[in-house]
């Protein structure tokens, strides 16, 4: 019996939690691992777990977090294999991991669902947006393809995957976009418990369970084959793949019945007589049958083919669908496969309507033509002015046979035109809403709630989504909201807006923020200036765009009411009356009692102060709301980037660009074919997000350069110049006297870049200098960047202009003798107060110049190099490091290769140099070969070796010419590189767990730097094996029962590995010292290094205080473990002192262990003690470990060539190196 | 000589007057047990602190929802935390669980500085079995635009206030900076308090040398501390009659200081201090030491003793006012922690 729509329950939900709900009542076993987007759907499968939600069966499913995808699949066939359901969330890179596993469960014809958020694979550059790439490469693996288009759509198929797979034994691909539907928060009918009964029927069940294996009834499966029955055994699951799409539409239609939702494998839409018609699959069909309605409705003959099983691939059904009277079909693919005839959707297509005219009763009379195009990578829009052209290019009389759309490819000339004068028509009675706020200040969460009031409070339909930019500290957000009374099926931004809000005043210098504002439109801003004042204070530009739109313009001083009422700089529910109250898509007392309703739901549970802030902001909203009459318009004021003036004409053009936000508009042509960027680009942001930033009081400053050596965004810094180098600078700026006694007549300057500094504190935490006529006065204090920004500037400003210090002036083994060296990691985009970065900064400050990166994804490899711009950069000389990332899974392995390719270079380059010994110089040549480049001095010495060789070499002609210019090319490597191999916990203690053991053992001389944060921090926190003992992280959500793994104690057990554990709060020295020791062991080193994060729950400025805590506790001891060749040698020292407090007083002053403490109380004492025990144990083990002698096994003496160690033997490495300071 | 120690502290009769005040000690399941082992006659649970609940709240709510919403990577960085049990709620469930382990009376606590959410507190503090209620009124009078009227004004709303929302017995806990203590005391009782206890201690800021750091640090109470409440109980007594509780604080580690007090008109006496030196066993010491102190004056019963030196009794009443201290001040030979003691 069919149901209309009031009989249904709707809810707001985005894809992801919409497929996971299906996906978890439906299975037993959920092996799981993060991986952006589809992470969420994990995440909630957790959530529901820890709480005992039962699945339909009323089993809780066991959720178990594994260590990589590859895992997350294996478990999952292991799990179907004995007969229970299972299921996984995947992506990208993730579901290239679970390939060989997918090929293994259809091969076994067993029933399963990967519900796939689709992702973007990496190629010449990661990208966690949405496209088709990763599950068009699992497409061979036999898994049935099943693409949903919208949220309510990954809400049913994720239903009909489930129950076809039980029918048809055909293991499920269900697929959707990545953020566009995955992220999208719709209104969507939701399937109750009787629909998942219904369709999942108990025959197919027991079925199922009937083929799991048992000892009851053995059989082996899994065997290896041998050419003689291989072949036939593959070709025997035919009839299963035949039967297939029969089965699905017989769910399909079973669903239709029950909901009145209808689906077909695929649908057509438009003009029944279409003369032209687009194929397509996923979220863009959205967008494509909008454009169809308004083209149809202006006489055009012209149709959507929407496909929703992809494989086995229906051609009957396409057929059939299609109108008779086709003439030209473009199919859209949302992949690229370089150097393939065409993308799958359209080869497929191709190929099956070739074999069909190819029939006795051909479909057309005449072929219609086909092309083929892709679009949407990466989340690149997919909208209505881009879909036009390719109706009008199907129109055309020879229209391109493969084309783009979206961009403008000025290299190949693929691209269609943008139909920038198409109007698409919006429905009647529909608002569109656009919001630019910043991450921290709560507009995205109001948003939220605010699609859910209404969606789920009227009859209205909603769509909300939300648009990030790429740092993780003072992000831009932008919210795009629908409300109409029909199902809103645009799935791309808003570009005309009936409203816009703009909740940060500082953002209009910024952003264009009337950019997609409709004539007449409304704004709504958040404004520090009153309503005699603000016009005046509005940049020119936005006063022009003002009364160009004729916009109505409202303003309230929303941080104001927020500071009121004790609510910060949250001033999400100050702002949303006044949406509400502007748009009137509410009536206001409705508004204000559903916002109510909304934060007590959210907040209620946990206590009633937040509530109550919360509702006295809202009380106070509207009565500050004003409108303003528009003045005259200014001058609109050019504003140039800094990047535009670096003589680098890649970054003046295109990185300038970006940071403009004009990525967009850069034609093919502009970009590099090979993802190579510069470095040293970061200095050009200047975000200027800081509300505070750090003033020096040179009067109280010791130059202990602790401040310098914290900043996680090496916006402090510190420099010690002779007396003469200030005799320039202006009269107001500040340095001291630089006490020292083997440095007379220098000064020192600690200085802030205002404009890059996020004003996180950390420096103005750990300074120990204290006035001693105001103790609560420091060497730095933070001060309103108002009052300080301008004196700052030129401050820095001529700072930079001071030369950095010879480095062979001070030692490099303290902190204040590193913090003098110039950091070449600047800037980052990393949270504020980052406790990774600061680990970085130091690294680059010691051994930049001469170091190569091979970074893990994750945090750093985001913070990194997420574009517009990267952190590393170089020195003076041009010289800085050389980075790249590869995977998250083979970090370790990557790192390897970079070293045995330098090994083999520079092995190659003192080949060429012993041959070409006459034509250089027998000296110079001795000069290069012997030098032990032990210290920083020797290398400098071997870098200006190598600067006369290359002058050498240019002048070699006749026989010797080939060697010359091959050493010409090889000469850089006879200087010491250092290779290292940079990552967080997810990939040295899970993911690249096994790759990282086997570059340990490899003896070869790499130096890995994990910045433990004890969880994967990337994709949002995320229990990892570094996860410690009661801890509640995403994963494991009930508090992690199990202990952290001691990974150093996997990496000393070789022996011959260099480990240290460190913790910059916890010891700065220490740290300095355990780094130039890695840098100098001639074998592999492993650094762990205690890395606080926002996941942790703390108040960021004190970061380091809390790592102080760490150690002070026990829970993070620190030691180095410096391998030995003495019989007697004592290798591990323990660098901290004994605990001296309880492990508890640390776990209590953060948030990850404090909650659970709060939600499970009992389960809190009871792992809190074993964190103790943990601790007691660990400590009373190291303490032994200290006493231990262990030598480690050598060949006795140095000349013994070791063939694994390019050449040179470990101890011969040795001798070269020393120590590094 | 047998002697009996029964005594009644706020309509409740217990067994002797020793009663276990407000510390970590009273809070903990298992030294909770020790001390009624010990001989604790009732036990006060420690302050449940009106801030300590908000900050708590504020700050979790604020750290889970940190770094939210910023990145598309990762849009939270917390589990889904529905509802956690905060400060108020777990005291609840402490004192219930307390409540069903012990024989003794419970006597729970909370330290309010504002109407606001404690009406609720002290309702579900009543609802969860505590035996009596102890309000500790704690203000810094800080603010030079709030006169002592106003200050006094609002502390007795507040103390009306929860006597409405409860019907078991509160007694209030107070501090020592009324300018008009007397009249303050009386108008406490007259707003419905059964009881008052004398006194709160401040734990007062100190400064860490080291660090140049104000710290917040617990300062032991040391026996001269006693003279203060002795002082006023003895003031009180005859003034507020025998139908109102009054308890000492401050300053009790022994039993002899016990029977000073309960000699100036004190009901009970609570010990924190001495018990966190000495451990919830130390009880039994005071006990006996207050026995024994008893019988060497040949008191039967700490009825016959209650009050028999208070303002009203003792042969110059002055010598707990004014006189005293001036006295005080001239005997350079009396004892050390006296003279500290007499220095206001």
């Amino acid at each position: 019996m069919g149901i209309g729509p009031m009989d249904q329950q709707w809810e707001c939900l985005d894809g992801n939690e919409a497929a996971a709900r299906v996906a978890y009542a439906l299975s037993e076993v959920i092996s799981i691992y993060p991986i952006t987007p589809a992470s969420p759907m994990a995440e909630h499968c957790d959530d529901w777990a820890a709480a005992r939600r039962p699945n339909l069966w009323g089993k809780v499913p066991d959720v178990v977090e594994m260590q990589s995808e590859g895992g997350a699949a294996g478990a999952m066939h292991g799990a179907l294999q004995k007969g229970a359901f299972a299921t996984t969330f995947t992506a990208s890179q993730g579901l290239l991991l679970m390939i060989p596993n997918m090929f293994k469960i259809a091969g076994e014809l067993t029933p399963a669902v990967i519900h796939v958020a689709a992702r973007t694979i990496a190629t010449h550059a990661l990208s966690i947006f949405g496209d088709h790439s990763d599950v068009m490469h699992a497409r061979s693996t036999g898994w049935a393809m099943l693409a949903a288009g919208s949220v309510q759509e990954a809400h049913d198929f994720a239903l009909v995957a489930h129950a076809a797979t039980l029918r048809s034994r055909v293991p499920f691909m269900h697929f959707f976009d990545g953020f566009r539907t995955s992220h999208e928060i719709n209104k969507i009918a939701v399937l109750g418990e009787d629909d998942l009964r219904a369709l999942v029927r108990d025959d197919d069940v027991l079925a199922f369970r009937s083929r799991g294996l048992t000892p009851e009834a053995p059989a082996v499966r899994g065997t290896a084959q041998n050419p003689d029955v291989f072949f036939q055994a593959r070709e025997a699951s035919n009839p299963f793949y035949l039967a297939l799409p029969g089965i699905v539409k017989e769910v399909m239609d079973e669903l239709g019945e029950r909901t009145g939702r209808h689906y077909g494998l695929v649908d057509y839409h438009g003009a029944p007589d279409a003369d032209r018609v687009i194929i397509v699959m996923g979220s863009a069909a959205g967008a494509v049958e909008e454009t169809v309605d308004t083209l149809v409705a202006a006489g055009e003959r012209v149709g959507l083919l929407r496909m929703r099983l992809f494989q086995p691939f229906p051609t009957s059904e396409i057929l059939a669908a299609l109108p008779s009277t086709v003439r030209a079909i473009a199919v859209l693919d949302r992949t690229k496969e370089p150097g393939a005839v065409g993308e799958p959707l359209y080869l497929e297509m191709v190929a099956a309507l070739a074999e069909q005219m190819d029939d006795d009763v051909p479909p057309f009379a005449v072929a219609p033509r086909v092309i083929g195009g892709r679009y949407g990578l990466s989340s690149k829009e997919m909208t209505p002015s881009m879909i036009k052209p390719i109706f009008d290019e199907l129109g055309s009389d020879r229209p391109k046979r493969h084309f783009t759309v979206g961009i403008y490819d000025d290299v190949t000339h693929l691209s269609l035109p943008i139909a920038t004068g198409f109007d698409q028509p919006r429905p009647t009675g529909e608002v569109q809403a656009l919001f630019f706020g910043l991450g921290s200040d709560g507009t995205v969460g109001a948003n939220k709630a605010s699609v859910k009031i209404i969606g789920e409070g009227t009859d209205l339909f909603v769509q909300g989504y939300f648009v990030y930019d790429s740092k993780k500290s003072g992000s831009v957000t932008v919210s795009h909201l629908r409300f109409g009374p029909e199902a809103i099926r645009s799935t791309y931004l808003i570009d005309g807006a009936d409203f816009v809000a703009c909740h940060q005043f500082g953002l209009l210098t910024k952003v264009d923020v009337l950019e997609h504002a409709k004539l007449g439109a409304t704004l709504l801003l958040n404004s520090p200036y009153g309503p005699d004042e603000v016009w005046e204070r509005l940049p020119g530009a936005v006063r022009r765009g003002l009364v160009e739109k004729a916009i109505d313009l409202w303003i309230i001083d929303a941080f104001a009411v927020a500071d009121e009422v004790g609510m910060g700089n949250r001033i999400n529910t100050v702002m949303q009356p006044c949406f509400f109250r502007l748009s009137g898509v509410l009536p206001a007392e409705e508004a204000i009692t559903r916002i109510k309703e909304s934060v007590t739901k959210t907040y209620a549970k946990r206590g009633e102060a937040v509530v109550a802030r919360n509702f006295a902001a809202i009380d106070r909203s509207l009565e500050r709301l004003s409108r303003i009459p528009l003045g005259a318009p200014g001058k609109a004021e050019v504003i140039v980037s800094p990047a535009a003036t670096d003589p680098r004409e890649f970054v003046s053009r295109i990185t300038a660009a970006l940071i403009a936000g004009q990525g967009d508009q850069l034609p093919v042509s502009a970009l590099p074919v090979d993802g190579t960027f510069p470095t040293g680009t970061t200095k050009y942001e200047k975000r200027a997000i800081a509300q505070q930033i750090p003033v020096w009081d040179a009067a109280i400053c010791i130059d202990c350069g602790k401040c310098a050596m914290v900043c996680p965004h090496a916006t402090i810094r510190m420099k010690v110049f002779p007396d003469s180098a200030v005799d320039e600078a202006p009269a107001d700026f500040k340095s001291k006297e630089f006490r020292s006694r083997d440095l007379l007549n220098h000064r020192l300057t600690v200085q802030v870049a205002p404009d890059d500094c996020t004003g996180c504190g950390v420096c103005v935490d750990v300074c120990p200098a204290k006035s001693k006529t105001e103790v609560g006065h420091k060497a730095i204090n933070m001060e309103p960047v108002e009052v300080h920004r301008d004196l700052e500037r030129p401050r820095w400003d001529f700072f930079q202009t001071i030369p950095a210090l010879d480095r062979s002036l001070l030692p490099h083994d303290t902190v204040k003798g590193s913090q003098v060296l110039e950091p070449l990691f600047e800037f980052s985009g990393a949270c504020a107060g980052c406790g990774e970065t600061p680990y970085l900064k130091l690294v680059s400050q010691l051994f930049g110049d001469r170091m190569i990166v091979a970074n893990a994804t994750g945090c750093s490899s985001i913070y990194g190099a997420n574009l517009p711009t990267t952190p590393w950069t170089v020195n003076a000389q041009g010289r800085g490091p050389a980075w790249s990332n590869s995977l998250f899974e083979d970090n370790a392995e990557f790192g390897l290769g970079m070293r045995l390719a330098l090994d083999a270079q520079a092995d190659h380059a003192r080949i060429l140099l012993t041959r070409l010994a006459s034509a250089v110089g027998d000296e110079l040549v001795r000069g290069l070969l012997e030098s032990t480049q032990g210290t920083e001095a020797e290398i400098a010495l071997q870098r200006d070796r190598v600067s006369r060789l290359r002058e050498r070499l240019a002048g070699v002609k006749g026989e010797g010419r080939s060697d010359a210019q091959h050493l010409l090319a090889l000469a850089g490597d006879l200087v010491r590189y250092g290779i290292w191999i940079i990552g967080g916990d997810g990939w040295a203690y899970d993911i690249g767990f096994g790759g990282l053991d086997h570059v340990l053992s490899s003896g070869r001389n790499v130096n890995v730097l994990v910045l433990d944060t004890e969880v994967y921090s990337n994709t949002g926190g995320q229990a990892s094996k570094a996860t410690p003992r009661a801890a509640v992280a995403k994963f494991a959500a009930a508090g992690k029962a199990t202990g952290k793994k001691d990974l150093g104690a996997i990496a000393r057990a070789y022996g011959n590995v260099f480990v240290a554990q460190v913790s910059m709060g916890g010891n700065d020295a220490q740290t300095t010292k355990a780094l130039l020791e890695a840098a100098a062991w001639p074998g592999p080193s492993l650094v762990i290094a205690y890395s606080t994060c926002i996941a942790h729950g703390i108040d960021m400025s004190k970061s380091m205080t809390h790592q102080k805590d760490a150690v002070k506790s026990g829970y993070w001891p620190l030691y180095r473990f410096h391998p030995s060749e003495i019989e007697d040698g004592q290798p591990f020292k323990l660098d901290s002192q004994a605990p001296s407090i309880p492990v508890a007083d640390f776990m209590a002053t953060e948030t990850r262990f404090a909650v659970l403490q709060r939600t499970q109380p009992e389960r809190a004492a009871e792992l809190a003690d074993l964190a103790q025990a943990d601790a007691d144990e660990r400590w009373r083990y190291y303490e032994q470990l200290a006493s231990m002698h262990r030598s480690v096994p050598h060949l006795g003496h140095a000349g013994k060539a070791n063939p694994v160690a390019g050449g040179v033997s470990p101890d011969e490495r040795r001798d070269e190196k020393g120590a590094d300071a | 000589m047998t002697v009996d120690l029964g005594t009644d502290y706020l309509g409740l009769q217990l067994r002797s007057p020793i009663v276990a005040s407000a510390s970590p000690l009273t809070g903990e399941l298992d030294t909770a047990r020790r001390l009624e082992e010990a001989g604790a006659a009732a036990i006060v649970l420690p302050s449940l602190f009106e801030e300590e609940i908000l900050n708590e709240e504020i700050e979790l709510n604020r750290s889970l929802e940190a770094g939210a919403e910023q990145f598309a990577e990762a849009l939270d960085y917390f589990p889904a935390v529905g509802a956690f049990a905060g400060a108020g709620d777990r005291y609840v469930s402490r004192l219930e669980q307390i409540k069903r382990r012990a024989s003794i009376p419970v006597i729970a606590s909370v330290n309010a500085t504002s109407e606001g959410g404690w009406i609720r507190y002290a309702r579900r503090l009543q609802d969860a079995g505590a035996d009596a209620l102890e309000l500790n009124v704690y203000r810094v009078a800080a603010d030079p635009t709030t006169n002592a009227t106003d200050t006094e004004a609002a502390d007795l709303g507040l103390i009306a206030a929860v006597r409405a929302a409860v019907t078991i017995p509160l007694a209030i806990k107070l501090s020592p900076y009324y300018s008009a203590f007397a009249n303050f005391a009386k108008r406490v009782v007259e707003c419905g308090a059964d009881g008052l206890v004398l006194f709160n201690r401040f734990y007062q800021p100190d400064l860490d040398l080291e660090t140049l750091d104000v710290v917040n640090r617990v300062e032991l109470s040391r026996p001269w501390e006693l003279r203060l409440p002795l002082l006023w109980i003895a003031v009180l007594r005859p003034q507020l009659g025998p139908g109102v509780a009054l308890a000492a604080t401050s300053g009790i580690h022994s039993g002899t200081d016990a029977l000073k007090a309960l000699m100036v008109g004190a009901d009970v006496a609570m010990m924190t201090s001495a018990l966190l030196r000495n451990g919830p066993e130390h009880l039994r010491i005071v006990e006996s030491e207050l026995r024994a102190s008893m019988a060497d004056h040949e008191y039967e019963s700490v009825a016959q003793l209650r009050g028999s030196a208070s303002q009203g009794k003792v042969a110059d009443p002055a010598a707990f006012e004014r006189a005293n201290y001036m006295k005080t001040l001239h005997s350079w030979s009396t004892p050390s922690d006296l003279t500290a003691g007499a220095v206001p």
